[in-house]
Parts: structure tokens; C-alpha cells; sequence
């Protein structure tokens, strides 16, 4: 079909074969507009006949049904193909008279042409843009094989598949779905204890009940939240370093563990989008409520010296437009800035009006001397649970000594200094405390051991605070900036309207206020954003959400559900999710409680190829996807197979082990980069540090995000790069080695270390061919290394958990908690030799490069 | 491409990959064909309309060959000052030390200067300049082995940028727009052309500093943006390993690594046969050449065997990160394939004291800049080499001090090989040196000149992001016809 008309040139001749023999595949069944015909009218038309004003070369519009099916201009007459200009048009091979004209960087393929023509045909039918019409539920479909279902969405997808005559596929393996499930719930696989009672409830209760606990463990683990977060922090663009020129450190890792936190909490989903863009708007916001108004201030900031202030504001306000209606619309508002909107009906005002809402956001264009002071405008301290315990008994003792220095020397103490005794001493200033320790020093000799024990403890209560304390970018609201529209984007021309904020028209009228008489506030978009009328906001998120579940969207262009989007695959099943999202009170975990117990989830995820021609991206989910894990959860997994995983939360960014050097195009100031010890080495890879200039090759290679900008999707690439990584980073290598450990510990019997080396890696038992290959290498390195015993110790020396670094008979003191039971009830560990520890770390080394390991099926 | 590497590529695309997965992928474009790696002969974009259920995509190639196979971009990274190097202003001599005319600064942009804005006084050129060889190309004389080939590089006076400071304006400059997360130019150039190089990146970058301040280079310089990461460039690094993880793990030598990757590999070959799985045999080939890379890149960093005269041509000892080296590295990648290679030398920012500050950076980087094209042109690589000289903006006619302010209305390049038009100078600054008047070249026009060379229409060169079809020149462009051969 594809070339069918390469070849021709005759029109007549051509629009007598579209119309005459149209092909029988294509006109079996009835062209669905949304999904078939918009997107070749937006893709090759919109341009000139669309929603900018600005571009369209006449009055006639693609865009909109009045004037599309106008008898004005007879551009396509419903059932009238002959009459129809549309037709004659596409069709034609005169360069004056063919559309798209030919110096349009479009052109419409047979296949579109022919649709075009079908369409028209078939009556015309016209539906407006699916995204911005209310969702509504539909009945639940009626299915025959009743017993195949589990809840609604698999009668959606079951009523999907039978109209296409195609089977579901059978449930996965057990030990495949738990690691699933656990992969897409928490990022870590199930212990090989995990899966074996998995099993056995499965035998005991039946297979919905043991799944069922399964589900309800999962999403009560406090693992969910950092998995989740993986997806926010993306969309969001959070990052510990501010992006623009000298890339300096932020601090702003408490909203990281909000975000976190809130997760794990179920917070609804509508309050956490009020908190995070208005949190500071609350009557009396909590910490907590502060922390999460963050989000305001998350995008890049710049300290270079020659940055012209107004430019940078603009930069920043475009940012947050661009993500703001990203991460909660799925809309590209950010592409009006310049011009109205080439698709989509937003124009150039109302991206300005947009920005308004932000207008009001304390915050500098250029942050003067910031790369040497590491402030970045308003921030508040955040206290760890230790700080407060801590601090008693020094600021105690501080009190304690002020007190008796009042007894006893009350004659002579001046006032100010008695003033600032009444200040609590957390709470004093850095001049006032410098006063202090100028009083202290005046003090006589009489007073020197209290002299002393001051400047003690206020060392000590600096330490602390230092230690426990972090701080956190904040939103504080100020007098309103004056938000112009800016002429071609242009910050320097002052000649465009001044707007108030507001909302894009097409999504259901202006904003709402909540103070008529006073400007339209970030609480009032908020308000907006999760109002149950809002077309976008939870199709948006329920789609992405259910991405993390199936490897693709019901809609699959997650970044974009305007005209140039997907047209979904299941509407109906996507209205419906989204609506009983809004409808449980925006609860998330009730919506992947429903998204994971369905079939639909469970379906084994073996590929088909007598799908291959009809579905080859089984959107039709006939069954699972397999796709690769995500940068964080690679190493994530690597740790926790090899028990060298610490699983703290929250606190600031640790640093992994990272090839020196990578920071050296970095300057003011220059930076060095040491890699954490102990624990924070051992850190789920959601807490390293994410430098946005130079994001961890390691995150990098596997497609993390620099987190610049806003990111719905991240690609998945398959590079000799990555290979590298995971053969070469010491990260890796240490996991293999400790995953060795794990394994010569567990027997002297090779083949039952391969089992457990398969259980953990792979939540399965090794094939006997597996067993064949490894033993094979095992074998062969075992010779090798007894007669190379310095290579063993060199291999064996990498990383900072090495068994050779530590005194004999010491215990692991890396960990401080976290240590299962059933690891750390090994308490004979045999004497093995160095030779045969670096063997097996041969074959753990092979088996983390497997393609199953960063596999999730 | 001829048509019978098409095929045969196709072929191997047909064998190797199920109609699934095949399909699946026509529509991401060529990112998707995934045997075809970053490091081995990549499917250009183009191919994908063998693929595709649509055919309206991919058909960015202009008729005839293209002149040109790769690019060698040599980054004078801070913006170095065209007037003392490419563009000379006797009238700025002239008025030495006197006020700025209002006239032409007034409502233009100004980057630290801009607190002095009402005491603007104009510098003259800091060194002299000669009108050399037969074409009568005038260059500074801190650049004297520049002068020497002045013959062979065209030089464009009328460059102009949008961005005024470091960061966004090398963004500019690589991705055609200073909105951060697009695909720099060696990016889209793989996308649409593919890697020639075997077991090598197609996109390799390189940096030395000296001279002046080391403004920070931002590593999304090289990126690959919304295209497909193996699209990104790959820093080769002078000191610790060329290539991050490219060495074995301690205690692991070249027999263990590669027991251990071809165990991988039966590993993998056993999961497909249970559970066919098309991504396996991409992952396979990515371990395969991984492998390949480890041997490849230290031989092609090594440059020990490099005969001394070459060493004395380029000025350089040995592989040190200097400028030289990397020139000398930069030939070598040429002669492998390497489809885009980018040199950053980082130390043009002379904001003060700029008078010995240019001097001593015009030295680090002139002796080489020249050697690698007379090293090309010797090599008979030169006609499809494009080299590109210069810097993200140029400087104010304005003294800043003793230095100059960062200035984005007129700078200078130069240009050699690559079809490009020798011992020619191009468009024109005003009699300051403040704005290009002459035909001016927006860096957008310098990128589609760039890619006509390569036989490339920008305007078509597109990739599908957030719904729009992207491209390197974004919406603006124009192929500079009067600087080609």
C-alpha cells in the first residue's frame, strides 16, 4: 500500500481508484477521527490552518469543526468525496493547486491520503480533541469469559482483545511475578525468602489471596515512596546542583524525602500538588507544607557574573511554565512563549498569564556571590530526628553557664549581652553570637574554665546543627513581578500588554479565584489544576502511572496529550481509571492497587509472535512487557542481591564511587569529588548526588536524566557504554565480590552457590546449560587465580566493604541496621582462599552482565 | 549511501531482527534500529523510510554527494576577541581610549559592563595584523602559523549569537538554541548520517585549557538531548582512563575480561533460545563492542608511534591534554571514522589583561590549529575534513579595564576543508567591530551550511520531541552558498 502511488501522477486517475477501490483493509472498519484522522490534519495542516492566528494564510481552519465542515468552503462535504476541495487538493500533482503546498516540509503519504478520502466517505464524523473534554466513566464492558477477570480494567482490555479476536496470555510464573511486583512497587527484587513463602501461600491459600498480601505488603513497604519518587523527581526536575555555568551545589534534598514521604503516606494526590505549588499559601503551613513549596525553586539558577538579571528572571518563568504544565497538564504551553501554540489552541497571551501565577516567587535573576556563599535565595533548616536529642543537653549546659555567669557576675554584665542571654541559644544570631565570644574573651582569668566550656559547647551545637540540620530552597511570596507579554519572546521589548494570571481558555474557561477583588494566586492554580472539572490533571497522571506498570501509556506519548499526542489505545479504560482516581479522593495507591491486581498485570510477559503483525507494540496488552529497569534501580538491585544494600532514607546526597577527574570542567569554585564512606556508599541510587552538569556516568548511561528540564519518559538505550559500566565500575565489581561472599557462605557445594547466586540475581533456579556455561568459567579461574594471587587480591581489594581491609574476625561494621535475619545468622564463615573468592567473583561479575539482571519481565 | 549498502544493511537488519521488533521501532525512528550501535556503521535516519509504515519521514538528503564525512570542531571556549585575531579596526586604533558612540550601544545588550554603561570607552586593536599569502587574508599576529596557512581557511567576520553569556551561548552553539536539553550538532549529524568509525564513538570530544579563565563547559554541550543517548558525545579524557570504565577492573587481565564476556554472551544466547527476546541480540552486540572498544580506544589514544616530525608539526611531546595533543588525537579520530570530533580549549575569556592574557592562548592553540590542516591536506583528507575555528561570541570594541566584555552582535571564525571555499574572508563587522553589517551569519546559518555540506537539507532533518518536529537550526537557518566550493 505504502508505494502503491509513488509511481502515479494522474489524479483523476487516482481519485478514481480511492474512491472506486478503496482498500478493503482500511475501510473494513469505521475511521476513528481522534485516533486516525486529527493527527494527519495536526501534523501536516495545522501549521497554516490552525490555532495561530499569526501563521494562518486564510480564514479556513483544521482545527475546528465549523469551519472544517463549513459549506462556506466546501473543503470537505461530509459523504460527498467528489465535492469535497480537500480531496482534489491532496490528490492533485499540480505544485500550484496540491496541498500540502510543496514547499511544506510535510507531505501526506498514500496512506494518509487514503485515509483522508475514507474518512470523508464514511460521513466525515468529527469529534473534538479527546484530551480536553471532562472524562467521563462508561459502563463497565460485558465480557463472556467472565472468570478471566479480576476488576474493571480487565474488562476494558479482555473486551479490547476479543473484538480483535486475540486471546490473553496465561498468568506469569510466580517467581516471575513477585519480581515483577516487587520490582514495580518498591525497585528492589524479592528475596529468595520472599519468593519461597510466596510459593508456598500460593499452595496454602490460592493464588489471589497469596498475591493479594503480596500487593498489600508491597505497598506498605517504605520502599514504595522512593520508587515512586524515581518518577516525580524526574517530571519535576529535582537535582543538587543549579544547573547553569558553575553548576554549584543546592541543598534542597528535603523536598526529595517529601516527596518521598508523601508517597509512603498516600498523601491525595490534590494535596500534593496544592503543597508543592502553593505550600507556602496555606493559612499556617507546616514545615513540611514549606519544604514541599520547593517545587517552585527547583529549576536551574545562574551565579555568572555577566548574567543581565530581567534575562534570567524570564528564563526561570519559562521554565516553570514549560514544567508546570508538563508535570501536571501534559500539555506543551511552553511552546507558545514566541508564538501562539501551532497545535494546540493556547495562545501566546495566555502562556504569559500562565507565568503570572509565579510572578510572585522571591527569587533573583542573577545569584551574585551565591557560588561562594551557597545560598540561592529563601531557604529554611530542616532538623533530623537526632537533632533536637542531641542539642538538649548542650544548649543545656550553655543556659547553665550563662545563668551562674548572671549570678554571679550581674554588677558588671552589660545589657546587650544580657539581652542576648534571653535569646535561646539555637536561636541566636551569627552577629549576636559573635558578640558573645567577644564577651567571653573580655572575661578575667576567674572565669577561664567557663570561658573555655563555652566556646566548647558552641562548637559542639555548631557541629550538630551542621550535621543534622539541612536547608531546604523555599517558595516566600512577594509584591507581584509585572508580567508582560514579550513580544517574540524577547525579555528586552517592553511594548506587549501587561496580564494577570490566568488559565488556558480552552480548558474550561479562566481561572476561579478565590478573593474575586485580588489577583488570581498559586493556591487558586492549584485549586484549578485538581478541580474534578480539570480535563488534563488526572489523565495526565493515572496515564503515567500507568506507564510504570506496562511499559507504555494507554496514551504513549506521556509528554504530550495535545493535538501532536497519542489518541489513547483504551479511552474509555483511561476515562474511567481517571475518574475513579478523582472520585477515591486522588488516592494513588488504591489506583495501583487496581492497576496491579488486574489480569491485565499478571499476564505473562513471553512475547508472541503471531501478534507481531497485528500488535507489535501489544498495546492491545495481550501480555506483560519486559523492559529494562531504570538507572536507579540497577543499582539498586546489584546492592541488594549482594546484601551490601543500606537501607536508610532520606538525608542528603551520598556520593558513589565516581572515575576521578569527571568534575573538572566545572569552576567556581572547582570541585573535587570524594565518594562517601561507610554507609552512604551503600545508598539507593534515588540519594546520589545529581549533579546536572555531569550527572553520574553510571545514572547517565543507563538514561537518567540531567533533570534540566522536565522529563515524562525516559528513553531506554542500549550502548556499549552501559556495557562498560556494569563490567567495569567498582560499584559493580564490589556487588560481584560481595554477592560471592553471599555465596561461598551459603555452601561448600558449587552447585547450590549457583542457586543461590540465581536466586538472588534472578528470583529463579539456574538452567542446567546456565550451570554448564558458569562452571565452565569457574573452573578455568579458579586455576588461574591460585596461580595469580596478587590479581585475586587486587580484584578482591576494590571498593570499601573488602573483606581483606578488615582486621580477621571483625564484623561487618559498615551497617549500622538493615541486617536480615537470615544473613546475619551466618556466623561461621570458612576460611576460603583468596583465589577461590576471586573465581566466584568471576562468576557473579557474569551474571550481573546478563541481560535478565537489569531485566524486569 | 549507495543503494547496495542500503540493501545489504537491510538484510542484516532482516535477519538479525523479528518483523516485531522491526515495527515497533519504525515508529521511534532510527533510534530504534538497534543492532545498528553507536559504534558500529550506524543506519542513517534516512533508512527508516525502508521501514516505516510512513513514508513521509527521513527524506532530508540533498541530491548529489555530499563533500563532506566529518567535522573537527576546534572550541575556543570563553570568546575569544575577533578584534585581535580575525577582525582589524584601524579606526578603533584611531580612537583609542576615546568614549563609545551611544549611538551603538544604547538598548544592546551588555553582559559585565552593564553598571558602566554611561562610561563605555572604546580599546584599540591590542596587536597588529598581516595581509597574508596570496589571498590576502588578514590575521593577527599572535596567530602566525594561522597567517601561514592563510591560503587554505576562510574566514567569516559577519558571526553574530543571541546569548551573551558562557553557558547558553555554547548551548547555542551545539544545539541551535539555548534551551537546555536539545541534541547538539555531532548528535544530529549521527542521527542522520550514522558512524563510520569501527569500535569507536562517532561524536568524541576532547578539552585542554590554558591561557586565560577556564569558564566551566557544561558536559550537555555533547549531548544528545531527545535524540537516542548513543547519539551523545563521548568525552576522551587525558589523564586517568581515555574513556570512562574502558580499563579492566584491577586484577582482571584481558583473557579473565574476555572469558567473562563471551560467558555473558552464552549466557544471554541461552535466554533467547527459551524466551526469544530481540533486545538480547543488541545487548549481545553492545558487550561485543564494549569489549572491542577496551583495545581501541587505548591504541587510538596512544600516540607514541607518531613519527617525530609530526609530533614537531603539531608541538606537541606526547599525549599531555594540551591543545596540541589533542589536534594530534583529533587526526587520528579523523582518520578511523569518527564522524564529529569537538575540541574544546578552554581559556579565551579575557575579561582583563587582555592584552598578554590572548597572546599567551593564541599560542597554545595556533602551531596546532594550523598543523592539523596541513596534516589533513597532506593525508588528502582535508576536502571532506570541515574544520571549524571559534569561540561561542567574540568581545566588546569597548575596554573593560584592560580586557574585553563578552559580545555576541559580530565575531569571527574560520572555516577549512570540507568544501568550503579557501583564502576567502566573508562578511563584515561596522568600522568598530561591534555588529556584523555584511552579510551576517547567525550561528543558525553556520549550522545549516554545516549539514548542506554533508548533503543535508536542515529544514528536514527532523526528530518527533513533545509533538513537534525538532531540528538543529530550530525555526531560523540559512545555507551560506557564497562560502561554498
Amino acid at each position: 500500500m505504502n508505494h502503491l502511488f509513488s509511481r502515479c501522477t494522474s489524479p483523476i486517475w487516482l481519485i478514481a481508484l480511492l474512491i472506486v477501490a478503496p482498500s478493503s483493509e482500511l475501510v473494513a472498519q469505521e475511521i476513528d477521527f481522534g485516533r486516525q484522522i486529527k493527527p494527519i490534519l495536526s501534523d501536516n495542516c495545522y501549521a497554516c490552518h490552525g490555532p495561530d492566528e499569526a501563521q494562518r494564510a486564510t480564514d479556513f481552519r483544521l482545527d475546528q469543526k465549523e469551519s472544517a465542515l463549513s459549506d462556506d468552503f466546501s473543503v470537505i462535504v461530509a459523504s460527498d468525496v467528489e465535492s469535497s476541495l480537500l480531496v482534489e487538493r491532496i490528490l492533485s500533482d499540480d505544485p500550484d493547486v496540491v496541498m500540502p503546498p510543496v514547499d511544506h516540509l510535510k507531505k501526506l503519504s498514500a496512506n494518509e491520503k487514503q485515509l483522508l478520502v475514507d474518512w470523508i466517505k464514511q460521513g466525515a464524523n468529527w469529534s473534538e480533541h479527546w484530551a480536553f473534554q471532562i472524562p467521563t466513566a462508561t459502563k463497565t464492558p460485558n465480557v463472556a469469559t467472565s472468570d478471566w477477570t479480576k476488576n474493571y480494567i480487565d474488562n476494558y482490555v479482555l473486551a479490547k482483545l476479543k473484538s480483535n479476536q486475540i486471546e490473553p496470555s496465561p498468568d506469569a510464573e510466580p517467581h516471575t511475578l513477585l519480581r515483577r511486583l516487587s520490582f514495580d512497587l518498591t525497585g528492589l527484587s524479592p528475596t529468595p525468602i520472599e519468593v519461597k513463602k510466596f510459593v508456598e501461600a500460593i499452595n496454602t491459600i490460592g493464588m489471589d489471596a497469596a498475591y493479594f498480601n503480596e500487593v498489600d505488603r508491597l505497598l506498605g513497604s517504605k520502599h514504595f515512596g522512593e520508587r515512586m519518587a524515581v518518577y516525580w523527581l524526574d517530571l519535576v526536575r529535582y537535582a543538587d546542583t543549579v544547573g547553569y555555568h558553575g553548576d554549584q551545589n543546592v541543598s534542597v534534598s528535603p523536598y526529595r524525602d517529601y516527596v518521598i514521604e508523601s508517597f509512603n503516606s498516600n498523601m491525595p494526590f490534590d494535596q500534593f500538588t496544592r503543597e508543592q505549588l502553593a505550600g507556602d499559601l496555606f493559612a499556617s503551613p507546616t514545615q513540611s507544607q514549606k519544604i514541599a513549596s520547593g517545587y517552585n525553586r527547583l529549576g536551574m539558577m545562574s551565579a555568572e557574573g555577566g548574567v543581565q538579571p530581567e534575562e534570567y528572571l524570564n528564563k526561570y518563568a519559562s521554565d516553570r511554565v514549560r514544567t508546570t504544565s508538563s508535570v501536571w497538564l501534559g500539555v506543551t504551553l511552553g511552546c507558545a512563549e514566541c508564538h501562539d501554540h501551532k497545535f494546540d489552541p493556547f495562545s501566546t497571551q495566555e502562556f504569559y498569564e500562565f507565568s503570572a501565577f509565579f510572578a510572585d516567587i522571591t527569587e533573583q535573576g542573577l545569584y551574585a556571590g551565591s557560588n561562594k556563599s551557597g545560598k540561592w535565595g529563601p531557604s529554611i533548616d530542616v532538623h533530623d530526628d537526632k537533632y533536637s536529642q542531641l542539642l538538649k543537653p548542650v544548649v543545656d549546659e550553655i543556659k547553665s553557664i550563662e545563668s551562674k555567669l548572671v549570678n554571679e557576675q550581674d554588677q558588671s554584665l552589660p545589657s546587650p549581652i544580657q539581652a542576648i542571654f534571653d535569646v535561646e541559644p539555637t536561636d541566636r544570631t551569627t552577629e549576636q553570637l559573635k558578640k558573645l565570644a567577644e564577651f567571653f574573651e573580655s572575661l578575667g582569668p576567674a572565669f577561664e574554665s567557663k570561658k573555655a566550656r563555652h566556646v566548647a559547647l558552641e562548637q559542639e551545637r555548631e557541629s550538630i546543627t551542621k550535621q543534622h540540620s539541612r536547608s531546604t530552597l523555599v517558595t516566600v511570596a512577594r509584591e507581584p513581578r509585572e508580567i508582560r507579554v514579550l513580544t517574540r519572546g524577547d525579555w528586552m521589548d517592553k511594548s506587549g500588554k501587561v496580564v494577570e494570571p490566568n488559565v488556558p481558555r480552552v480548558l474550561g474557561g479562566s481561572i476561579s479565584k478565590s478573593n474575586p477583588d485580588a489577583r488570581a494566586t498559586r493556591l487558586d492554580l492549584a485549586n484549578w489544576i485538581v478541580n474534578k472539572n480539570n480535563p488534563l490533571t488526572a489523565r495526565v497522571f493515572t496515564n503515567r502511572v500507568w506507564k510504570l506498570f506496562f511499559g507504555s501509556g494507554i496514551s504513549n506519548v506521556l509528554d504530550d496529550v495535545g493535538s501532536q499526542g497519542e489518541s489513547p489505545s483504551h479511552p474509555e479504560l483511561l476515562d474511567r481509571i481517571a475518574t475513579k482516581f478523582v472520585e477515591s479522593n486522588w488516592n494513588v495507591k488504591d489506583l495501583i492497587r487496581d492497576i496491579v491486581l488486574s489480569k491485565t498485570y499478571r499476564q505473562s510477559s513471553s512475547l508472541r509472535p503471531e501478534l507481531d503483525e497485528v500488535d507489535p507494540e501489544n498495546r492491545l496488552l495481550a501480555r506483560q512487557s519486559r523492559f529494562r529497569l531504570d538507572a536507579e534501580f540497577i543499582r539498586d538491585h546489584a546492592l541488594s542481591a549482594s546484601d551490601l544494600l543500606v537501607k536508610k532514607m532520606g538525608g542528603r546526597s551520598v556520593m558513589p564511587y565516581q572515575p576521578t577527574g569527571l568534575y573538572r570542567h566545572l569552576n567556581f569554585p572547582k570541585r573535587s569529588y570524594s565518594p562517601s564512606k561507610n554507609e552512604d556508599q551503600y545508598r539507593r541510587g534515588i540519594y546520589t548526588h545529581w549533579q546536572r552538569q555531569f550527572l553520574h556516568p553510571a545514572m547517565k548511561t543507563f538514561d537518567a536524566p540531567s533533570r534540566e528540564e522536565c522529563t515524562a519518559a525516559r528513553p531506554q538505550s542500549s550502548t556499549p557504554l552501559a556495557a562498560l559500566v556494569l563490567l567495569n565500575d567498582p560499584s559493580y565489581v564490589e556487588a560481584a565480590h560481595s554477592l560471592a561472599e553471599l555465596a561461598i557462605q551459603h555452601s561448600a557445594d558449587d552447585q547450590e552457590r549457583f542457586h543461590q547466586i540465581f536466586q538472588l540475581a534472578f528470583s529463579r533456579d539456574p538452567k542446567k546449560e546456565e550451570l554448564v556455561v558458569l562452571t565452565k568459567l569457574l573452573e578455568s579461574h579458579r586455576q588461574h587465580y591460585n596461580s595469580a594471587i596478587e590479581d585475586a587480591k587486587a580484584l578482591l581489594s576494590i571498593g570499601q566493604n573488602t573483606e581483606l581491609k578488615k582486621p580477621a574476625g571483625s564484623d561487618n561494621s559498615r551497617k549500622s541496621s538493615d541486617k536480615s535475619a537470615e544473613q546475619s545468622s551466618e556466623t561461621t564463615r570458612p576460611q576460603t582462599n583468596i583465589a577461590e573468592k576471586a573465581a566466584w567473583t568471576s562468576v557473579c561479575r557474569a551474571v550481573i552482565n546478563m541481560h535478565e539482571f537489569v531485566l524486569r519481565k | 549511501m549507495s543503494h547496495n549498502s542500503e540493501s545489504r544493511l537491510m538484510e542484516q537488519i532482516q535477519r538479525t531482527l523479528s518483523r516485531r521488533t522491526f515495527l515497533k521501532h519504525a515508529s521511534t525512528g532510527v533510534g530504534g534500529l538497534a543492532l545498528s550501535s553507536m559504534l558500529t556503521r550506524d543506519l542513517p535516519a534516512n533508512i527508516q523510510v525502508l521501514n516505516s509504515l510512513d513514508d513521509s519521514g527521513g527524506d532530508f538528503q540533498l541530491p548529489g554527494m555530499p563533500k563532506c564525512k566529518r567535522v573537527i570542531h576546534l572550541c575556543m571556549a570563553g570568546g575569544p576577541s575577533h578584534l585581535e585575531t580575525f577582525d582589524y579596526k584601524s579606526k578603533l586604533a584611531e580612537l583609542d581610549g576615546k568614549p563609545m558612540p551611544k549611538s551603538v550601544t544604547d538598548g544592546q545588550q551588555i553582559a559585565q559592563l552593564q553598571g558602566k554603561r554611561n562610561e563605555l570607552k572604546i580599546m584599540g586593536p591590542q596587536h597588529g595584523f598581516k595581509k597574508c599569502g596570496t589571498s590576502g587574508n588578514e590575521i593577527g599576529n599572535i596567530l602566525p602559523h594561522t597567517q601561514a596557512i592563510a591560503d587554505e581557511i576562510c574566514i567569516v567576520r559577519s558571526m553574530h549569537t543571541d546569548q551573551i553569556n558562557h553557558d547558553p551561548a555554547h548551548t547555542l552553539f551545539n544545539t541551535g538554541t539555548s534551551i537546555p536539553g536539545r541534541p547538539s550538532m555531532g548528535s544530529w549529524l549521527l542521527y542522520g548520517l550514522g558512524n563510520e568509525a569501527d569500535n569507536l564513538p562517532g561524536y568524541v570530544v576532547l578539552t585542554s585549557v590554558g591561557g586565560g579563565q577556564s569558564q566551566p563547559i557544561a558536559s550537555r554541550q555533547w549531548h544528545s538531548g531527545f535524540l537516542p543517548s548513543k547519539f551523545q558525545g563521548v568525552e576522551f579524557r587525558s589523564q586517568g582512563e581515555p574513556v570512562l570504565y574502558v580499563k579492566n577492573p584491577a586484577g582482571v587481565d584481558r583473557t579473565r575480561q574476555s572469558d567473562i564476556v563471551s560467558t555473558v554472551e552464552k549466557l544471554n544466547r541461552i535466554g533467547m533460545k527459551s524466551d526469544f527476546d530481540p533486545e538480547i541480540e543488541t545487548r549481545i552486540a553492545q558487550y561485543e563492542l564494549a569489549f572491542k572498544m577496551q583495545t581501541s580506544v587505548p591504541e587510538l589514544a596512544d600516540i607514541s608511534k607518531e613519527p617525530q616530525h609530526i609530533l614537531d608539526l603539531y608541538g606537541t611531546k606526547g599525549a599531555d591534554g594540551s591543545f596540541a595533543s589533542n589536534c594530534l588525537l583529533a587526526r587520528r579520530l579523523a582518520e578511523r571514522g569518527v564522524r564529529f570530533i569537538q575540541l574544546y580549549h578552554r581559556g579565551w575569556d579575557h575579561h582583563g589583561g587582555i592584552k598578554k592574557g590572548i597572546k599567551v592562548t593564541a599560542g597554545l592553540v595556533d602551531r596546532a590549529s594550523a598543523a592539523l590542516v596541513q596534516d589533513l591536506k597532506q593525508r588528502g583528507m582535508l576536502d571532506d575534513t570541515l574544520i571549524i575555528w571559534g569561540g561561542e561570541f567574540g568581545r566588546t570594541p569597548m575596554a573593560q579595564g584592560n580586557g574585553r566584555d563578552h559580545h555576541i552582535k559580530g565575531f569571527s571564525c574560520w572555516m577549512a576543508g570540507g568544501g568550503i571555499k579557501p583564502g576567502m574572508t566573508y562578511g563584515a563587522t561596522d568600522e568598530l567591530g561591534y555588529a556584523a553589517v555584511k552579510n551576517p551569519m547567525h550561528v543558525n546559518d553556520l549550522h545549516a551550511t554545516m549539514l548542506h555540506q554533508f548533503g543535508i537539507d536542515h529544514t528536514r532533518l527532523t526528530y518527533r520531541y513533545r509533538g513537534r518536529d525538532f531540528r538543529l537550526t530550530d525555526v531560523a537557518g540559512k545555507v551560506v552558498h557564497d562560502l561554498l566550493v
